[in-house]
């Protein structure tokens, strides 16, 4: 299994807390799409082989380019690569773009191009936090947007964001219920985070806006598992919930240390032992690949690496860090070390040991899930000697 | 001997100490162009960076002068209080001494009380106007400054800057003119000062000394009167930029000695180096033991590094004698060491050699002086404290003493109010109050060790917007009112954390204390009570409240490596810290009662 990123540069305005790379000109969006096609065309055989089973398009904003754009980069994926029948082809989408024109005809060319599953960036249906984050569309919009969309598409989700300044625990509440109303199968849902460098760092800084505050995103966090977990979404990972079925396969190979091709400025790449990412600039990643270079740079993850990694990506998913996967890929040593490191946290009920099928299961609790990041850390090696 | 001129430099830090000696070893081509590097004398790292010289060091320039040859020794001292008694040693190896004083910033008190040092001494004084070329100079004033405290002339006084050379020639014209050549008899049997060691960990530790009467000779059986140990004197020489194996060192002259010996403590500074068959009767006067001022446990972050804490203090003891230390067991901490230093300003020193040299990371606990307690059961049997918890019981105490200190504080007289009021809050009284000049007042206080120990320094730069300069000697025990302050983590009683506070400020303090670790702690996955006690009473209480959310939302493809770079930083940062039953203590919040003000 594999599972290809493309990375699309563009964005109509920027949103306050985004620090993603794109850019908001389209001047050089044909040099662009030649670029990613001679990038997927370079790297073909970094699959070696594989069938590739997801195909998602991230960025940046995916809708900025018109269906025939998309089709010309999926037909070189196809070119390349063997690519599974049943494949999971995303694009994210923003309310903007699809109601802009005629909304009923480009879901249908979506559909044609073999599109199944769309992200919408909905955020909020609230004015006031979409005007603080400087989204695109208004209230109005993302209604409108999901109505259309969920006529064409059943395997929707839908990103809301919480823990915004001014947003009350009960407009929260109010938010998911008006996303559930459609009947979506999938939520990923983030606590707005103060990036470094943003214009939202920016404006909290001159107090123009409040700083998030730690306990409203863990109230509000509370609010969505409950709410999502009382209509049967199972929460698969920190930030995702879906029904049954609906699980983004492509995200989760990231969380299961699978192997992926990020294509496009800024995407990383991971082959199972080596991640790449490619230069975080349109100008020069277009250059590059004119020049039919690969503008990217790459580390070798150490056995370390990769455990830590397995560690905090596992912490956060319904699956948790399997003692007996750690015990098979890295040896006794490293199990031994987890269970011993773990039992604190265990004791306190952060963490919690599970038998599936024979398998031990390391995960977070209800108690500890909103602290996996600092759980993972405490459980992480330095280095080698210490297991 | 009539050849030889033995001198130091009196100036306080940033006076231009280092650059002046810079500039006159260049000036006698004591240095060729490769070997500069600025600051020549502080050979430590530590020293360099922090611009200030710890270890005493010695040089030897040779200097031809109307038509003949001299041999200058340039014995450089310490620049810290801290260090006052290598000072006092320096000065005794000395017939002269340059007073450098700033011409914009005039004299402070640790110059006046190294200058009676030198006087004492019966030293040759040599006043030096540096740094005359800046644009903030004012070198009539402090001229009048130097005239008014020396009793000398306008004319003797040498202006100078150490930067552009200004002056550099005339200085070493009145080193020769002026200071004495050394007195002695080089027929009496060898009797030496020893006034500096330096740990080399090839040759075992050299010895710097000034030989007063008779003469070292490589070979030659020695004897240090103090230790009463006996030794060969594998090689003398003398200290250029790198040291000169001579055969013999003569009566006057300074020199090092290496014998072979591998532990600094066996070389007293002060002790008087003699011949082993032929002794000298007469010790040289003024030596001392060297005794710690101030307290502190030294605990490594990890408890398994017991050991490995223990050798690198004894490899640290070897060439840094005047650090002390013995074993102790805190119920906080586990097993560590309560060592004993010189002032603030070695304790941090030895932390910092620990982590560099040994890449040991260790908490250091609240530092303290040592006290003496009188059970109500032996009044008069003394109990020496050096810990907190040796304390006895409130029931069962007597009366605690503490030492305390003469102050000397020389600062502008729009100051004296807020330096006033800082050394009464610090419990100090004041014994005299005298203007050097119209602008410029001495102050002397009598003042508790203790209160100086902790954020004395700082407070008083700040108070006088840094024009006051402090200086202290010792005055002996008094009895005071004081209690011990606990601090409670979590319900439980961090001993490392209790200090002796006197009565009328311990309510206070243990708020401040309370307040700080709030700060310093880590919000962790649970609310965390500080409290601050007195026996079984409960002074202040703060609250570190949990941790609701410990996760980014994003973690996908792109955010996995440089999330996973950032939680291994993390984890760095928590094994810096120390466990307290289940609460994590950063290393530095145990050094929170000296920062209380900040």
């Amino acid at each position: 299994m594999a599972g290809i990123y493309i990375h699309i540069p563009f964005c109509r305005q920027a949103c306050h807390y985004c620090d993603f790379h794109f850019s908001t000109s389209m001047k050089h969006k044909e040099e662009m799409i030649e670029a990613l096609m001679t990038e997927i065309a370079l790297r073909k055989d970094e699959m070696n082989g594989e069938i590739v089973e997801t195909i998602y398009f991230g960025g940046g904003t995916p809708s900025r380019l018109s269906p025939q754009e998309l089709e010309q980069i999926i037909g070189e994926v196809y070119k390349h690569h063997a690519v599974a029948e049943a494949i999971e082809l995303t694009i994210e989408v923003n309310p903007d773009d699809l109601i802009e024109g005629d909304p009923d005809k480009l879901l249908q060319e979506y559909k044609a191009i073999g599109v199944n599953r769309l992200s919408i960036g909905i955020q909020s249906f609230r004015e006031e936090d979409l005007k603080l984050m400087n989204r695109a569309h208004n209230a109005g919009e993302a209604l409108k947007c999901l109505e259309t969309a969920t006529k064409y598409f059943d395997n929707i989700s839908v990103d809301l964001i919480y823990g915004i300044p001014g947003l009350s625990d009960e407009a929260w509440k109010q938010n998911i219920e008006t996303a559930l109303s459609f009947g979506i199968p999938h939520i990923s849902s983030y606590a707005l985070t103060v990036e470094p460098k943003t214009a939202l760092e920016h404006f909290i800084k001159k107090g123009v806006i409040d700083d998030p505050s730690d306990d409203q995103a863990a109230r509000q966090f509370d609010i969505l598992v409950e709410a999502l977990g009382k209509h049967g979404f199972v929460h698969y990972e920190l930030s995702n919930f879906g029904n049954p079925g609906y699980f983004s396969i492509n995200n989760s190979a990231y969380w299961q240390g699978k192997k992926y091709l990020g294509i496009g400025p800024s995407a990383h790449s991971y082959d199972g032992t080596t991640r790449s990412w490619n230069i975080a600039s349109n100008p020069k990643y277009i250059k590059s690949l004119q020049q039919g270079e690969l503008p990217l740079e790459r580390e070798t993850l150490t056995m370390k690496d990769r455990y830590n990694e397995y560690l905090m990506t596992g912490l956060r998913t319904i699956w948790g860090v399997s003692i007996d996967r750690i015990r098979s890929e890295f040896g006794p040593a490293f199990s031994d070390h987890l269970l011993e490191q773990s039992q604190a946290h265990i004791r306190e009920g952060y963490l919690k040991l599970e038998e599936d099928e024979g398998e031990t299961l390391l995960k977070t609790t209800a108690k500890g899930k909103f602290l996996a990041d600092g759980l993972a850390s405490d459980l992480f090696l330095l280095n080698l000697q210490e297991s | 001997m009539k050849h030889i001129r033995n001198f130091c430099i009196i100036a306080h830090i940033d006076h231009g100490k280092s650059t002046l000696a810079d500039r006159l070893l260049d000036f006698t081509g004591s240095v060729t162009e490769r070997e500069k590097q600025d600051q020549l004398l502080d050979n430590m790292d530590l020293e360099r960076e922090r611009g200030i010289t710890i270890k005493s060091h010695a040089i030897q320039m040779e200097y031809h002068y109307k038509g003949e040859d001299y041999i200058l020794n340039l014995i450089d001292t310490p620049g810290h209080v801290d260090f006052s008694y290598e000072v006092s040693r320096s000065i005794a190896a000395c017939e002269g001494a340059l007073l450098i004083v700033d011409a914009a910033q005039s004299i402070q008190a640790q110059t006046i009380s190294n200058l009676y040092l030198a006087l004492e001494n019966d030293l040759e004084i040599i006043p030096v106007l540096n740094k005359v070329d800046l644009p903030s100079a004012n070198p009539e004033e402090v001229t009048d400054d130097i005239v008014d405290l020396l009793g000398c002339d306008p004319e003797d006084v040498i202006p100078a800057s150490a930067k552009t050379g200004i002056g550099i020639e005339e200085i070493l014209e009145a080193i020769i003119e002026r200071i004495p050549a050394p007195k002695g008899n080089p027929d009496e049997p060898l009797q030496a000062l020893i006034f500096d060691s330096v740990y080399n960990p090839f040759r075992g530790v050299e010895t710097y000394f000034r030989v007063i009467n008779g003469e070292i000779k490589k070979g030659q059986k020695i004897k240090f009167l103090a230790t009463g140990k006996s030794y060969d004197a594998d090689e003398v020489g003398t200290l250029k930029l790198k040291q000169q194996p001579k055969q013999v060192i003569k009566t006057g002259d300074v020199g090092y000695l290496i014998t072979g010996i591998k532990d600094a403590r066996e070389v007293k500074v002060g002790d008087t180096i003699t011949d082993a068959a032929n002794p000298t009767a007469n010790m040289i006067e003024g030596f001392e033991n060297v005794k710690p001022m101030v307290f502190a446990g030294i605990y490594p972050v990890d408890t398994e590094d017991y050991e490995e804490l223990r050798s690198a203090m004894e490899k640290l003891q070897l060439n840094d004698a005047s650090l002390v230390f013995a074993p102790e067991s805190s119920a906080a901490l586990g097993f560590g060491f309560r060592c004993g230093f010189l002032g603030m300003l070695h304790l941090e020193i030895i932390q910092e050699r620990l982590e560099r040299e040994f890449d040991m990371t260790v908490i250091t606990t609240v530092p303290n002086v040592s006290y003496h307690a009188y059970t109500k059961k032996e009044p008069d049997t003394k109990i020496i404290v050096n810990n907190p918890s040796d304390l006895p019981e409130p029931s069962k105490l007597d009366r605690v003493e503490e030492p305390y200190i003469k102050a000397s504080i020389i600062t502008k007289a729009d100051f004296v109010g807020p330096v006033m009021s800082l050394c009464i809050e610090k419990r100090g009284v004041i014994t005299n109050q005298s203007y050097l000049t119209p602008e410029r007042v001495e102050l002397s206080f009598d003042l508790p060790l203790a209160e100086i120990v902790f954020d004395f320094y700082d407070r008083l730069k700040t108070v006088s917007k840094g024009y006051a300069s402090f200086d202290y000697s010792p005055l002996g025990m008094r009895e005071s009112k004081l209690v011990k302050v606990d601090v409670l983590i979590n319900a439980q009683s961090v001993d490392a954390l209790s200090a002796l506070i006197h009565t009328d400020n311990a309510y206070n303090i243990g708020k401040k204390m309370c307040e700080k670790l709030r700060e310093l702690i880590p919000r962790q996955q649970f609310d965390i009570p500080i409290q601050a006690a007195i026996g079984a009473k409960i002074i202040s209480r703060e609250t570190i409240k949990a941790l609701r959310k410990d996760v980014t939302a994003k973690c996908y493809g792109g955010d996995i490596s440089r999330k996973r770079k950032l939680l291994e930083k993390q984890k760095k940062g928590k094994k810096r810290m120390r466990q307290v039953g289940n609460v994590e203590i950063p290393q530095q919040a145990f050094m929170a009662v000296l920062k209380l003000n900040d």
